[in-house]
C-alpha cells in the first residue's frame, strides 16, 4: 500500500457509487480548472469571477440547498459535503476554498431562518455564483464571545438602524449581503438578533484586511455600519433569537473545517512520502532512514485517529444527534493533526519545502487560520468541557 | 436520426500506475481506480453533442464486462445517455467476441450510428470497431477527429499517419474516435443523482451465444523492462562523443 492522498484514506463503508462519481468529477474539475492556477491566485490574492459560475454549474455551490432555490438536495448526505471539503483542501490553497465556498456559512441562516421573500431574493443568485453572501459576526472588540457583541440595531418604524463594525469577515470585500449578528435587545446572548444587510445600503463601508499569513487568495474585510437602515422584514429568524441561528451554523462549519484540515494533513503526508522516496542523503533514500520512517508513521497514526473520529462524528451529524463537545474537540484534533503533519512534512522536505509555490509550504502557512478561525482550539476545549458538564 | 449506440469499456484509470500481477496472469485491479476508457468517453460526448444539436433522439450506452461495469454505465448515464445495457461477462472478452456481441446489440437496437473508442487503453487492441463494421457489413470511419452528419451521410475527418483525411460514409456506420474529437464534459452533481433513476438493463453474455475466439490467446503479462537512468552531458561535443561511443552515430 502506498501513502498517497487516496490510499491514505481509511475505508468508509457509507460511500456509494454516487459519492465516488461526485469525487471523480469534482477532482477532474479541480485538477483541470483550479490546480494549475492555484499558486498564481494565491500570490495574486484573488480568484477569478468565472470560477464561481463554473463551480455553480458543476453543482459545487448548490450542494445541499433546497431545489426550489436552485440547490441540489435530493439524496444528498454529509459525505457529499465531506468530499467537497476534502477535494478542495487537496489543492493546498485554503484561500480558494475559503472564498469560493464562503456562502456555506453566510447562506444557511438565510435559507433556514429568513422570510420566504428574503430567501427567494438571496439564495438563487448566490447558488448560481452570480452574487455573494458573507457571515458577519466577529467584531474588533471580540470574536467567539458572541454574547458580548456591540453592533446595535435600534428599531425605527419598520426599519432597524444599525451601527457598529465587523472584522475578519471572509469574502467581505465581494459580498452583496451580510448575514449579520446585531444587538437589538439587552445585554448577553438573549439580546442578539440576526439581520440580512445589503452591502450597497447607504452607510455600509468596508476595507480590506492587511496582508495575512495564509489564505492569501481569500479576501477578508472589516465592515462598518453607520446609521444603516435595514427593513425589519430582513430579520433572520425571530428577533432576539440570533444566538440560536448562530449556534445552528457552528456544527456544520466546524465539521467542514475538520474535514479540510484532515485532508490538508494527508496532502502533507503524500508530499513528504513522495520526496522521501526520491531524495538521497548519506548514500540512501530519505525513506530508508529510520528517523524519517518514524515521522511518516507518526503522521499516518494521527491521520488515522482523525479520520476515525471524523467518520464517527459525520455519521452522528447525518443522524442529527451530534454532541457539540465532541464536534468542538474534533476541530481541535484536526488542527493539531494538520499542525503536526505540516511541521513533519516540512522537516522531511527541508529546503525544498521552504521555497514558495508548493502545497506543504502553503499548508504550513494556513495551519493557524484553521486552528483559530471557526473557534480557536482554546475556545473549543472550553466549550467541550462545559458541554461535558465539567 | 433515431438512435446512436456508444460503447463504454471499464478500464484501469489512466492516472494509475499499472502493476502486473506477480503470476503474470494480468494486471492488478484490486483496489485500483477504474474508469471509462477515455476514447469511449469521447465517443459518448460526441453522441451527446449530436443529440443536443437535434440530429439524434436517443443515445444508448453499453458495456461488455463485469457487473462492476455498471459504475461506468452510470457515469455514462450521468453524462447524459438515455439508457444503458450491460452485457455481463466475468472474464475478459477478446475483440472478435466483443464485435460479435456488439453486432447482436446492433441487430436488436438498429442504431443509425455506432460510436466506439478507437481502442481501449488496457490492451490497445484497436480492432473491435473495424470488426463490428465488417460483421455488420456497414461503412467505417476510424480515428475520427471531426464528425458532421447530413442527408444520411457522415463526413468524418480522420487522423491518419500522413495527417488528416476527410471521408464521407453512408449511414448507418461505425465511427471510432481519436483523442482530439472533443473534450468530454464535467458531469454535474444533479445529473449524477438523476442517473440512478435511468434504465440500466443487464444481460449475461451467454445469452448472446457467442463462442470465444479460438485464435486469440493471452499467454502472459509482463511489465516493460525498466529504463536505465539518463546521463547529463556538458555540451554538444560530449553528446556526440557519447553517441559515437555507443555506436549510435
Amino acid at each position: 500500500m502506498s501513502l498517497d492522498f487516496d490510499s491514505a484514506r481509511l475505508p468508509n463503508r457509507d460511500l456509494t457509487e454516487e459519492h465516488h462519481a461526485w469525487r471523480t468529477q469534482l477532482r477532474r474539475f479541480i485538477d483541470d480548472e483550479v490546480m494549475p492556477h492555484a499558486a498564481e491566485w494565491d500570490e495574486a490574492g484573488d480568484i477569478p469571477a468565472w470560477l464561481w459560475t463554473r463551480a455553480a454549474a458543476l453543482g459545487l455551490l448548490r450542494l445541499g440547498y433546497p431545489e426550489r432555490y436552485g440547490g441540489v438536495s435530493d439524496g444528498i448526505d454529509i459525505w457529499f459535503h465531506n468530499i467537497v471539503n476534502e477535494e478542495l483542501a487537496r489543492l493546498g490553497v485554503g484561500g480558494v476554498a475559503a472564498t469560493l465556498m464562503v456562502h456555506n456559512i453566510g447562506l444557511p441562516p438565510v435559507v433556514n431562518f429568513a422570510s420566504e421573500a428574503v430567501r427567494e431574493r438571496v439564495a438563487p443568485p448566490v447558488l448560481a455564483g452570480d452574487a455573494h453572501i458573507s457571515l458577519a459576526i466577529t467584531e474588533p472588540g471580540g470574536g467567539s464571545d458572541v454574547a458580548s457583541l456591540a453592533t446595535t440595531a435600534v428599531q425605527d418604524g419598520d426599519h432597524f438602524v444599525v451601527n457598529g463594525s465587523k472584522t475578519y469577515i471572509t469574502g467581505g470585500m465581494r459580498a452583496n449581503w451580510f448575514s449579520t449578528a446585531v444587538r437589538t435587545g439587552g445585554e448577553g446572548a438573549s439580546g442578539v438578533s440576526m439581520l440580512l444587510i445589503d452591502a450597497d445600503a447607504p452607510g455600509v463601508s468596508r476595507t480590506e484586511l492587511d496582508r495575512k499569513q495564509g489564505w492569501w487568495a481569500s479576501d477578508t474585510a472589516t465592515i462598518y455600519f453607520e446609521d444603516v437602515r435595514v427593513p425589519v422584514a430582513q430579520l433572520i429568524g425571530e428577533r432576539e433569537q440570533g444566538f440560536k441561528v448562530i449556534m445552528n451554523n457552528f456544527n456544520s462549519e466546524r465539521l467542514a473545517m475538520a474535514v479540510g484540515m484532515e485532508a490538508m494533513a494527508r496532502v502533507c503526508l503524500e508530499e513528504a512520502v513522495e520526496w522521501a522516496r526520491e531524495r538521497k542523503t548519506f548514500g540512501k533514500r530519505l525513506a530508508d532512514h529510520q528517523v524519517i520512517r518514524h515521522k511518516v508513521a507518526q503522521m499516518k497514526q494521527r491521520l488515522n485517529a482523525t479520520q476515525g473520529y471524523l467518520q464517527l462524528v459525520s455519521q452522528q451529524y447525518e443522524d442529527g444527534n451530534v454532541d457539540a463537545g465532541d464536534m468542538a474537540l474534533l476541530k481541535v484534533q484536526a488542527s493539531e493533526t494538520v499542525e503536526f503533519c505540516a511541521r513533519e512534512a516540512m522537516q522531511i522536505l527541508g529546503g525544498a519545502g521552504y521555497i514558495r509555490g508548493n502545497r506543504v509550504e502553503r499548508i504550513y502557512r494556513e495551519v493557524r487560520v484553521n486552528a483559530i478561525g471557526g473557534g480557536s482550539e482554546e475556545i473549543m476545549r472550553d466549550l467541550a468541557a462545559r458541554q461535558y458538564r465539567f | 436520426m433515431d438512435k446512436i449506440l456508444v460503447g463504454l469499456k471499464r478500464v484501469v484509470d489512466y492516472n494509475v500506475r499499472i502493476r502486473v500481477k506477480t503470476d503474470g496472469s494480468g494486471v492488478e485491479t484490486d483496489g485500483v481506480k477504474m474508469s471509462i476508457n477515455p476514447f469511449d468517453e469521447i465517443a459518448l460526448e460526441e453522441a451527446l453533442r449530436i443529440r443536443e444539436r437535434g440530429e439524434a433522439s436517443e443515445v444508448v450506452v453499453f458495456s461488455i464486462g463485469p457487473s462492476d461495469a455498471q459504475q461506468q454505465l452510470r457515469t455514462g448515464l450521468a453524462m447524459g445517455a438515455d439508457r444503458a445495457i450491460l452485457v455481463e461477462a466475468a472474464d475478459a472478452v477478446d475483440p472478435l467476441s466483443a464485435a460479435k456481441v456488439i453486432t447482436k446489440l446492433i441487430e436488436a437496437e438498429s442504431p443509425e450510428l455506432v460510436i466506439l473508442g478507437k481502442q481501449a487503453i488496457d490492451n490497445d487492441n484497436n480492432q473491435t470497431g473495424q470488426m463490428v463494421a465488417a460483421l455488420w457489413d456497414r461503412p467505417q470511419a476510424t480515428f475520427a477527429s471531426k464528425v458532421e452528419l447530413a442527408d444520411g451521410k457522415a463526413t468524418v475527418t480522420r487522423e491518419v499517419d500522413a495527417g488528416l483525411e476527410t471521408i464521407e460514409v453512408d449511414l448507418p456506420a461505425v465511427v471510432t474516435t481519436d483523442l482530439r474529437l472533443n473534450e468530454p464534459r464535467y458531469v454535474k452533481l444533479p445529473d449524477i443523482m438523476k442517473a440512478k433513476k435511468k434504465p440500466l438493463d443487464t444481460t449475461p453474455i451467454a445469452d448472446f451465444g457467442v463462442a470465444p475466439d479460438d485464435a486469440f490467446e493471452v499467454s502472459e503479462y509482463a511489465p516493460p523492462p525498466q529504463r536505465s537512468k539518463g546521463v547529463m552531458v556538458e555540451d554538444t561535443a560530449a553528446l556526440v562523443a557519447a553517441l559515437k561511443d555507443k555506436g549510435l552515430i
